[in-house]
């Protein structure tokens, strides 16, 4: 019965090219998405207005002014006195102040020689917005820890992402996102919708077995997947410049493992889901949460509360996101992320057996 | 060959303590056309999944096309058509398009496939409507073009559910002209549907009341057991006794 396979492949094919805007949709949201991430949105700070506070404009001061001002991420915007930091910053005409005491040059000098001194630079911070507060202060610190010996006190150096980026951040996160929406949600869309019209019906009436009905389902949903994924990696490697000096073929081959976790994560939602819209709010709720919040796309995982942190175990972008993240900007090869990989295989086996039965157990 | 196509023997179905169908038990002869009536909620439905192997029986035994419908489900699905009350193409696809993918669904040749799906089209004057897509196409054609389907791989039984719901007077006697057509070239169809007048076509018909076959026979010896004008009044007087609402 290969002939009957064939025809049902053919069909999903004409279903998904007949609906263009939906497949527009699909091919765009990976393209718009890591472009935003990209470049539009950025956890980076730039542009950070500093006044200063110097009661003695020594030589120490200057030079530590003038290392500010050459400084792409801060607009150093003059001098102003004491009294004048709480309305400038309540103002938000800046968003940080830097104050050095008059007697600067000494204590540094005091520091230099190896005596215990107090702090000769306070750091005055706009914190309504936390991330960038957080980020101005260590910008700040790494500025102004200028001169050569509190240099050789503290060094730190940024591996892999030299220049920090965050959109090297971004693009596991969004491959792992771009998946489950297009397998998982479409997927199941596609299978409640023909139990809503009526078809699925006239389907299981006839000889075709129902595993086949849905794996002639998955195919074009899959293909699709791969050329989201061509794109994605094309887009991150020549437009982001993502280093992926670990070889593409890890990253390759971890992402049709993902692919085959999210199209039976479809399956199940579709055993769940009566109609189309619950089945795209199910997609939503529960599994595009989970990935935003917990995977680790936006938020380390590392910072969430204890219970969110084992809740993010189950969640199969977590896996996905580390792993990727690893060999795109590490550059380390698929071996280096057995775990992940283990753990994906895993959970794809377990949603396979358990969506197939639920999805047989359904047809009675 | 057997002359009998659908035969059931005290087929029960019970969903927990209701009993949905409740022993019920008959014969369709080759060629019949086979009404199958009984109230929303009487078992319609759910004996006619029995038939089709989408669902197994609790209890009781019966064979269709041969085979046993406790044991042989996949081979009945390739011996019948199947035909529900709401439409079931796909409206996103041409009408040959359809035809095609139902063809290659039964295995279907490449060879057969373009000679019946020709033929098929010719037949239902669709010939110029080959490249249309099916969700353009009235509903009563739409119909038709379903039943036309529901056949093209010369199943022995055909099941129509409902099959002329929500269609006009006219679509429904050209509708009823196909199944008198199917059923002189030997096709079996089995059929329920709500209306009364469709009911006086049938070769003979059922009326189920509660689960359980209350009546069996032509429309005419019902009607003089009845002592009635129409089957619209047998039916009344039969469905007047039922338990079960809605």
């Amino acid at each position: 019965m290969k002939g009957n396979f064939l025809s049902f492949v053919k069909k999903e094919s004409l279903h998904i090219l007949r609906d263009k805007r939906t497949m527009l949709v699909v091919m765009l949201i990976p393209v718009v998405l890591m472009v935003l991430f990209g470049f539009a949105i950025s956890t980076e700070v730039n542009n950070i207005n500093v006044a200063v506070v110097a009661p003695g404009r020594t030589d120490g001061v200057e030079d530590a002014v003038n290392r500010l001002v050459a400084n792409d991420y801060f607009t150093f915007k003059g001098y102003i006195s004491q009294d004048q930091i709480d309305s400038k910053l309540r103002s938000g005409e800046v968003g940080a102040v830097v104050c050095f005491t008059s007697d600067y040059d000494r204590r540094v000098a005091q520091v230099e020689a190896g005596i215990q001194s107090s702090p000769v630079i306070q750091v005055v911070v706009d914190a309504a917005n936390v991330n960038t507060a957080g980020a101005a202060t260590a910008y700040l610190q790494g500025v102004l820890l200028g001169s050569a010996s509190q240099q050789a006190m503290f060094e730190s150096r940024m591996l892999f992402n030299p220049q920090m980026k965050s959109a090297y951040n971004f693009v596991p996160g969004i491959m792992g996102l771009i998946f489950i929406l297009v397998c998982a949600m479409m997927t199941s869309v596609s299978i409640v919708r023909e139990r809503e019209v009526g078809t699925m019906e006239v389907l299981l009436v006839s000889p075709v077995r129902p595993v086949k009905i849905i794996f002639a389902k998955m195919i074009p949903y899959f293909v699709i997947s791969c050329v989201v994924l061509t794109s994605t990696l094309l887009l991150a490697r020549f437009l982001l410049g993502v280093p992926m000096s670990g070889g593409v073929s890890g990253i390759v081959a971890i992402s049709l493992l993902y692919l085959v976790l999210a199209l039976s994560l479809g399956l199940l939602v579709s055993t769940i889901a009566k109609t189309q819209v619950a089945a795209l709010l199910v997609s939503a709720v529960v599994m595009m949460m989970p990935i935003l919040m917990l995977s680790g796309m936006l938020f380390p995982i590392e910072n969430l509360p204890k219970f969110f942190q084992v809740v993010s175990n189950i969640v199969p972008a977590r896996w996905y996101i580390d792993a990727t993240r690893k060999m795109m900007i590490q550059g380390v090869p698929l071996v280096a992320v057995w775990k992940d990989f283990v753990i994906l295989l895993g959970m794809t086996v377990i949603l396979i057996i358990v969506s197939l039965k639920k999805f047989n157990d359904k047809l009675e | 060959m057997s002359d009998i196509v659908i035969s059931v023997q005290e087929l029960t179905k019970c969903f927990g303590d209701f009993a949905a169908v409740d022993h019920i038990s008959f014969d369709v002869r080759r060629g019949e056309i086979f009404g199958f009536l009984g109230a929303n909620g009487a078992g319609k439905t759910t004996a006619m999944r029995m038939l089709c192997g989408l669902s197994y029986p609790t209890s009781g035994s019966g064979t269709v096309a041969g085979f046993d419908i406790t044991k042989e489900g996949e081979q009945i699905k390739r011996h019948i058509g199947y035909m529900s009350q709401r439409f079931s193409l796909y409206n996103d696809l041409t009408v040959w398009e359809n035809i095609n993918l139902f063809a290659g669904i039964y295995g279907l040749s490449k060879a057969d496939t373009e000679s019946r799906a020709t033929e098929l089209l010719e037949r239902l004057n669709f010939t110029s409507e080959r490249n249309t897509l099916v969700g353009s196409l009235p509903l009563g054609w739409k119909q038709k073009l379903s039943f036309a389907i529901a056949t093209i791989h010369r199943p022995e039984v055909v099941f129509l559910d409902e099959p002329t719901g929500g269609v006009d007077p006219i679509t429904r006697r050209q509708f009823w002209e196909m199944i008198y057509e199917a059923a002189d070239g030997g096709t079996t169809i089995f059929v329920t549907t709500h209306y009364m007048d469709e009911a006086e076509y049938c070769s003979r018909v059922s009326i189920m009341v509660d689960g359980k076959v209350c009546a069996l026979d032509t429309p005419a010896r019902l009607k003089q057991q009845f002592a009635a004008e129409s089957m619209d009044e047998v039916f009344r007087t039969l469905a007047r006794g039922a338990q079960r609402g809605e």
